[in-house]
């Protein structure tokens, strides 16, 4: 560390005396009764459950919350005896998704733009560009587009985006749920740095926490309903069996430990071919470039697939095209009479509602797929673009497999995380197609819902299913067996196990 | 179709470097001018100065042609149309049945179609050669326009450029939950309108984010320093003087031949 570049103001102390939030128009208190003291240079791991609250922590500690309009605050929240809104800058919120938080088109100005905000003289805000991006590792030029970086550095942009506000207190909100393990590494490595510089207090949120435990020196459990579970050092809080077992409960990745599921380990696929793609190149659009070229595959019933390689290599393009939603740039794509029945062996030509009885497609966003305004519509949606009666039955068995039952009158978009994921998958068995394919099904999911999602999945398999998933969760691949094509440089090479 | 809004393509070696605030001057001098008088000489003069200044401004033909054509196309239909609905004066020069040309009406068609490119040309040269940060820092900086909504605006640029990308995932998720864009005209439109709506909600959302990324980095403050400085140069005076020159020199010319036909007289 040197003494010089430590920045002026040093590291922010963080206390909550009884904190609790309310978004505006919901009953439930998103976070409550949060009693904490976080001293200078800390660095802290935050977790529990979905809905939990930790995001709404960190968005207070951030004083992006907003005014009483936007929800009803309880206690207080203090960045070293002050409201987070009132010290504009002492805390840089880092979030989840890369794509969503680039505001300029140059890499410097995207940079330079929090020090403008805080009307750091010119000279100054350059000087702070240039550490700020040799922090996070980033040596591209400062005209460098925005839209021409990976997520890893895209994460990392935005890590040097706050850091251009010498923040004493360094908020990230699962900063690499959406990174494949090269990002994860670069964006985690990036923040180590910058806090050995800097000696800002740090507070990250994030499932996998395998990823941060060596990182932090103390752990704190939030309980969904309200106040602590468990806080201490994360050599206490991750081994002792009594937290454990309560932070497995909520859902929390612990190192060394891997939800249990249930059905079996799916064997590799005897049964009828169901769709074979040869010299297959894929293109997300007509003219554009193609994104991957010459893929053989076969897809049989009754087995798992998987898709991996980097961000951007072009696998959801391919998982696209293989569901029939793109069309093939060149080479054959044919749908066996397994699959196609009726509707002619190229998927890309059937209707939709051909398509929905064959293929079921589960989008990485589950909210594109949302139609309507109820989880129950939702539901009946598919079934009824195919005939006028819906089998109510199997409707309602499909609600209480995935736990939604007490959800159908509830609006899609306002679920939780995981309960629009398996909403979202829930749409797409509606129609019982003999394909499934799923892009990142559990990015940014907690234990739980994985270990659902991947008994579920299972089981489809076992009832003859074809299951196609785009994935880098190495975890969730073992636990579907299959063979694994994976995709980079342009190319796919199928990897049986 | 750029990827970008934020960084589109530019041409235009001279006036890329001029301040974005002299090139809105010109053009609206330019305009006022035009707007005053619907006649052809003035039209003409103006037409003549933008073509003719073209290849000092570093703007190619070809490169132009390419980018306006369906405005040229746009201009000779208006000049067709009001030719064959404008008062009817002077000689008739073409008779067909109910089609009459005379004179009268063809003048008044040359001069629409005339115009109507003289008044777009301006407007395209700067979108050729205007980054959109150096347009924001200017407004903010010399024309002092709220910054907030100076940057809110430039901001929302680069969301429009992903809204195109939003539209299509949008329509094949939609495809994939087993509607899409065949059937009759009633279920088309219907799913015209359910994927609209679609996007809006994804667009509210996906602003939303980003405003919370933006106020997360200190926006929304009373004062804000600029880290790029927009500055004039002599470029800045030359390129302001020039378009009063063509404003000026268009009017007087139309005042001598006896054309102008000032709008609000």
């Amino acid at each position: 560390m040197t003494p010089g570049l430590v920045p002026p103001q040093g590291a922010v102390h963080v206390s909550a005396r009884g904190w609790g939030w309310r978004h505006a128009g919901r009953k439930a208190f998103a976070a409550r009764h949060l009693e904490l003291e976080i001293t200078p240079g800390e660095r802290v791991l935050l977790l529990g459950a979905s809905g939990a609250g930790k995001s709404t922590v960190l968005h207070g500690l951030a004083g992006v919350l907003g005014t009483q309009d936007e929800g009803e605050q309880e206690g207080e929240l203090l960045l070293d005896g002050a409201h987070p809104a009132s010290v504009r800058g002492r805390a840089g919120l880092v979030l989840q998704d890369p794509e969503t938080q680039v505001v300029l088109a140059r890499v410097g100005d995207e940079v330079a733009f929090a020090a403008e905000n805080l009307s750091v003289p010119r000279e100054e805000i350059w000087q702070r560009v240039g550490r700020a991006l040799d922090d996070v590792g980033l040596a591209l030029p400062l005209d460098h587009p925005t839209t021409a970086l990976s997520g890893g550095q895209k994460q990392r942009l935005a890590l040097a985006s706050v850091l251009a506000m010498e923040p004493g207190l360094l908020l990230l909100d699962e900063p690499t749920a959406n990174l494949d393990p090269d990002g994860v590494l670069e964006v985690r490595d990036a923040v180590v740095r910058v806090l050995e510089r800097t000696g800002a207090t740090l507070v990250v949120v994030e499932h996998r926490v395998a990823v941060w435990a060596d990182v932090v020196d103390r752990v704190i459990v939030l309980d969904a309903g309200g106040g602590i579970l468990a806080d201490g050092p994360p050599g206490t809080v991750l081994v002792q069996e009594a937290t454990r077992a309560r932070l497995a409960d909520a859902g929390v990745w612990i190192p060394g430990w891997r939800p249990p599921v249930g059905g079996t380990l799916p064997s590799s696929g005897s049964g009828p071919a169901l769709l074979s793609a040869r010299e297959l190149a894929v293109a997300r659009t007509r003219r554009g470039p193609a994104a991957v070229e010459d893929l053989a595959i076969e897809i049989r019933a009754g087995e798992a697939l998987g898709i991996t390689g980097p961000n951007g290599a072009g696998k959801s393009t391919a998982a696209l095209t293989l569901g029939g939603l793109l069309r093939p740039r060149a080479g054959t794509l044919v749908a066996h009479p397994g699959l196609a029945g009726t509707a002619g062996s190229t998927p890309h030509r059937w209707r939709s509602p051909q398509l929905v009885q064959r293929i079921g497609t589960v989008f990485q966003e589950p909210e594109h797929q949302f139609l309507t305004a109820s989880v129950e519509e939702e539901l009946t949606f598919g079934p009824r673009r195919i005939s006028d009666t819906v089998d109510t039955a199997r409707i309602a068995e499909l609600a209480e497999r995935l736990r939604l039952t007490h959800l159908l009158r509830a609006n899609p978009f306002t679920l939780s995380g995981g309960e629009k994921r398996r909403l979202s998958v829930a749409t797409m068995l509606a129609t019982a197609p003999r394909l499934l394919i799923l892009d990142e099904p559990t990015f940014g999911q907690d234990a739980l819902t994985w270990a659902e999602l991947v008994t579920l999945l299972r089981e489809l398999v076992d009832d003859g299913v074809a299951v196609l998933s785009v994935t880098h969760d190495a975890d969730f691949s073992d636990a579907l067996g299959g063979a694994t094509l994976h995709i980079s440089g342009g190319a796919g090479r199928l990897v049986s196990r | 179709m750029s990827s970008s809004y934020l960084t589109p393509v530019l041409t235009g070696r001279t006036l890329l470097r001029a301040n974005p605030v002299s090139k809105l001057f010109a053009a609206v001098v330019i305009t006022v001018a035009l707007m005053s008088s619907i006649d052809w000489v003035s039209a003409t003069v103006v037409l003549g100065c933008e073509l003719a200044l073209m290849p000092l401004l570093g703007i190619s033909v070809w490169g132009l042609l390419r980018r306006i054509w369906p405005l040229l196309i746009a201009a000779v239909l208006g000049a067709y149309g009001t030719a064959l609905l404008a008062e009817k004066t002077g000689d008739v020069l073409l008779a067909v049945g109910p089609v009459v040309f005379t004179e009268g009406s063809v003048a008044a068609g040359i001069a629409v179609g005339l115009r109507a490119l003289a008044l777009a040309l301006p407007g395209i040269f700067i979108l050729l050669t205007t980054d959109p940060t150096d347009l924001a820092d200017a407004l903010a900086q010399k024309l002092h326009l709220p910054h907030r909504f100076v940057l809110g605006g430039l901001a929302s640029l680069r969301l429009v450029g992903l809204l195109v990308e939003q539209w299509e995932t949008l329509g094949l998720a939609r495809h994939a939950r087993g509607i899409g864009s065949d059937g009759s005209v009633v279920a088309r439109t219907r799913n015209l309108l359910g994927q609209s709506f679609g996007l809006i909600v994804q667009a509210i959302r996906r602003a939303t984010r980003l405003a919370t990324a933006m106020e997360a980095r200190g926006f929304g403050g009373g004062t804000r320093t600029w880290a790029r400085a927009s500055t004039y140069s002599p470029l800045d005076a030359v390129i302001a003087v020039v378009g009063l020159v063509v404003a000026v020199g268009a009017v007087t010319t139309a005042v001598l031949a006896g054309t102008w036909n000032f709008i609000l007289t």
